[in-house]
């Protein structure tokens, strides 16, 4: 029973809390948060279902490029192979999350609602990419207060007033910006890539070369990260707003497959 | 006008002998003291323009907006009471971000009229509270279709093909009965709607205006917004060109 259900002496046990509050482990009872008793089914997020992989992004000279696969895995199946996990939010900002995909539906609309009631105001105000991440940061730890978390890492990407922006947060809500970010097998495979290629030499780190090195880490992703699919999505902000290209597929190459015994 | 409704007009809870809800044609009335707002439903689109008197010279440009975006794709044009005409609006915008919460669709124009009006309507019911004293334009464009609502407060909600609201409602309501409205573009309906406003005004009465336009169609690819400056312009110009030429028509 709830602390409500015994303070109004409600419910099924009927225990009075006036009389009964200062017994010993009256109340400790109740905080039983990983139990499944008989009684109510589990009211939090214990397992992620259909998840996405890696997000990665980096910052170029002059805006921000993230990109993501299409895939939605159902464990080790590859279910939703055309799905999107990139969301425009505004003009100036771009949201892309890996894990669980219903917690990232239920963020986009959150959004999507909230940039109408900003829009509405009329008043030319739209929220930067920085409000849009510390909002966010806010709700994943605010949920994960509660012990009931949106399971998923965001990856927030956007271009305001000349300078680019590229932050993450986590399902706890572990919150930072930097030059690259990237989530799940990115993290292991494809950050050092792209932390190399920019401080290789910051000032000449061009689109040009930010796309291919986001392509490259893409094409490794796939080779590598078995819950991966070869089709993906880019998003590029830059001073000119926000663009999201069309699912791509990389160029992969397995002719070593042959060299690979009992790959037949 | 002194002994209009004695007895009979103290509550909305009450009907007059003759039937009439006396609360109800006073919030009319009070729609009526404010200034003219239009809408003209065209081929393309629908346009809204309304008559903002200024009555200081201090006021900033463009506070007190009286036409509002309820969504992306619906635009409210309001007369009346401004504050009440600010409940009806958030009204709408709440109702139509809950449909859009609900259904990931955007709400349609008739089923947000609807829930307006029923609404407005519940605030006729009671003595406790008293009628709405303002009336409201609705406009959207989807799938091609433009649709134009008007909501009194009585809570009757019809559609339009063109409605006036406000102090020179029957002088404008007039001049759009002469438009060809099925033959309009949405462009040749800014210049139109911009005519009706200066014809209508007042010049004796009040003193200067602001001529606040927005339009929903294919020009603003289905959203809800304000004409562009330049866009205003031109339609104001035509308009005082048309006063001239009538003008010295008269002569």
């Amino acid at each position: 029973m709830s602390f409500y259900e015994k303070m109004h002496g409600i419910g099924n046990g009927m225990v009075d809390y006036q009389f009964n509050c200062h017994r010993p482990g009256f109340m400790s009872a109740d905080y039983n948060l990983n139990s499944t008793s008989a009684m109510e089914p589990t009211k939090r997020t214990t397992q992620p279902s259909v998840t996405g992989t890696s997000v990665i992004g980096c910052k170029y000279l002059g805006g921000v490029i993230i990109a993501a696969d299409t895939l939605g895995s159902y464990g080790s199946m590859a279910r939703f192979r055309e799905i999107s996990r990139v969301m425009k939010v505004n003009e100036t900002t771009v949201m892309a999350a890996a894990g669980d995909y219903a917690d990232y539906q239920h963020l986009k609309g959150r959004l999507e609602r909230m940039m109408i009631s900003e829009q509405v105001m009329d008043d030319g105000f739209e929220l930067p990419p920085q409000a849009v991440h510390s909002y966010l940061t806010r709700l994943m730890y605010q949920r994960r207060s509660k012990f009931n978390p949106l399971w998923n890492t965001l990856t927030v990407a956007g271009f305001k007033n000349g300078a680019p922006f590229l932050g993450s947060i986590d399902k706890i809500g572990i919150a930072y910006e930097a030059p690259t970010v990237a989530s799940g097998f990115g993290a292991y495979l494809s950050q050092p890539l792209l932390r190399r290629a920019q401080e290789e030499d910051p000032q000449k780190f061009t689109y040009e070369k930010a796309r291919k090195t986001i392509e490259k880490c893409l094409q490794v992703l796939y080779y590598r990260d078995a819950r991966s699919y070869n089709r993906y999505e880019i998003a590029i902000i830059d001073a000119n707003g926000v663009r999201i290209e069309k699912p791509k597929a990389c160029d992969t190459n397995w002719e070593i497959a042959k060299m690979v015994k009992g790959f037949e | 006008m002194s002994s209009i409704g004695t007895g009979y007009d103290l509550s909305a809870a009450q009907f007059s002998p003759d039937g009439r809800v006396f609360q109800v044609e006073y919030a009319l009335k009070a729609v009526e003291n404010s200034s003219t707002a239009v809408g003209i439903k065209c081929k393309d689109g629908i346009v809204l323009a309304v008559e903002k008197l200024i009555s200081s010279k201090l006021h900033e440009k463009d506070s007190n907006q009286r036409i509002c975006n309820i969504d992306s794709h619906i635009g409210m044009a309001v007369a009346g009471l401004l504050t009440d005409a600010r409940e009806v609006v958030d009204i709408a915008r709440s109702e139509a971000a809950n449909y859009r919460a609900q259904y990931s669709a955007p709400v349609p124009l008739k089923y947000l009229v609807e829930r307006v009006a029923s609404y407005v309507h519940a605030y006729t019911l009671y003595a406790a509270v008293r009628p709405f004293g303002a009336s409201v334009l609705l406009a959207s464009f989807v799938d091609d279709k433009p649709e134009l609502y008007m909501v009194d407060p009585s809570g009757v909600a019809l559609g339009y093909n063109g409605c006036a609201i406000g102090k020179a409602r029957q002088g404008a309501k007039t001049e759009i009965e002469k438009l060809k409205l099925g033959e309009l573009t949405c462009e040749e309906a800014l210049k139109e709607a911009a005519k009706v406003i200066y014809v209508v005004h007042d010049e004796v009465k009040d003193k200067s205006f602001q001529l606040q336009m927005s339009w929903v169609g294919t020009n603003s690819k289905g959203r809800h917004q304000r004409v562009p400056e330049e866009l205003v312009e031109s339609a104001e110009a035509y308009a005082k060109q048309s006063m001239e030429e009538s003008d010295s028509d008269d002569e």
